[in-house]
């Protein structure tokens, strides 16, 4: 069974690397991009009938980091 | 004083840290494996050092902090052993959840390789005890992750009770209220990113750092 983790930054936790996109894109001319934002895309293989509660004890003991991140899961 | 430096795949002031250690304490620091799990009996003092352990995969210090050893680091400073954690290893110690606060890609999104001028804020701490409250010192920083982040509340909180035991003279990676190193609430965990250990003696340019040593094999009592 194949999972997608989708780590992201809480709102409100400055994202220098968005900022430097979003600065690049509006020098390539493009009009209108008033924000990005970067985060982290995790494609996990489990084993089939994992629980719902062990993924997320995954994503809360290492694959993100629950002070500055939020995390979605997936289920492909 | 008997101390250990924690060593994990892609350390690289394991060995300065050792050698400040020694010279300031009069003996050589265990030298701990990450995969070991338990640390040598009798040590007083664990360094978690500068680095890029596991390539700072995931997040810096994420998978170190994970590792035997930080479980074992994590049990003991809960009955007080003291740690002090440099560059990648205040890191270590955020992701451990031995410090509050995270630390983020600088916000000027360089690598900053420079000497920089801090604060004493805190001088009551067993790591700063050999500086004054307010003292100006000089210390290398060298990171592209030491923006320190934590919620206003934890800021305030931090502030409230000083656990700020450094500041930035001047702000040189965006931290929250120019926050260069924090204590635990304990007072037995200080984390930073400016590097004590490279400043220990007049070869290195100065040796503001060596008092952070000195300060506590004076704490210690041995």
């Amino acid at each position: 069974m194949k999972l997608r983790i989708y780590v992201t930054l809480k709102p409100g936790v400055l994202d220098p690397q968005g900022k430097a996109i979003e600065h690049a894109l509006s020098g390539l001319g493009f009009s209108g991009v008033d924000s990005a934002r970067v985060g982290k895309l995790i494609e996990l293989e489990v084993a089939d009938g994992t629980a719902d509660a062990d993924v997320d004890a995954m994503c809360r003991q290492l694959l993100a980091n629950t002070v500055i991140e939020n995390y979605r899961i997936e289920r492909a | 004083m008997k101390t250990a430096v924690i060593v994990f795949p892609g350390s690289n002031c394991d060995r300065d840290i050792a050698v400040a250690l020694e010279q300031t304490t009069g003996h050589a620091p265990h030298m701990v494996w990450h995969r070991d799990t338990a640390l040598p009996a009798g040590v007083e003092v664990v360094a978690v050092p500068g680095g890029f352990s596991y390539g700072d995969y995931l997040r810096c210090g994420a998978i170190a902090s994970r590792s035997p050893i930080m479980q074992a680091v994590v049990e003991q400073a809960a009955r007080g052993l003291k740690v002090l954690g440099v560059c990648n290893g205040f890191q270590v110690l955020t992701e451990a959840g031995l410090l509050p606060g995270a630390l983020m890609r600088n916000a000027g999104l360089n690598f900053v390789c420079r000497d920089v001028a801090l604060t004493v804020e805190n001088a009551g701490t067993a790591f700063t005890r050999g500086y004054s409250a307010g003292e100006r010192v000089s210390f290398p920083v060298a990171h592209h992750d030491g923006n320190y982040f934590a919620d206003a509340e934890t800021l305030d909180r931090l502030e409230g009770e000083g656990q700020v035991a450094f500041r930035y003279a001047e702000n040189v990676n965006g931290s929250a209220r120019d926050i260069a190193g924090i204590v635990s609430a304990d007072g037995n965990v200080l984390g930073m990113m400016p590097h004590p250990e490279r400043r220990i003696e007049a070869a290195h340019g100065g040796d503001d750092g060596r008092r952070m040593f000195t300060g506590l094999l004076e704490a210690v009592g041995a």
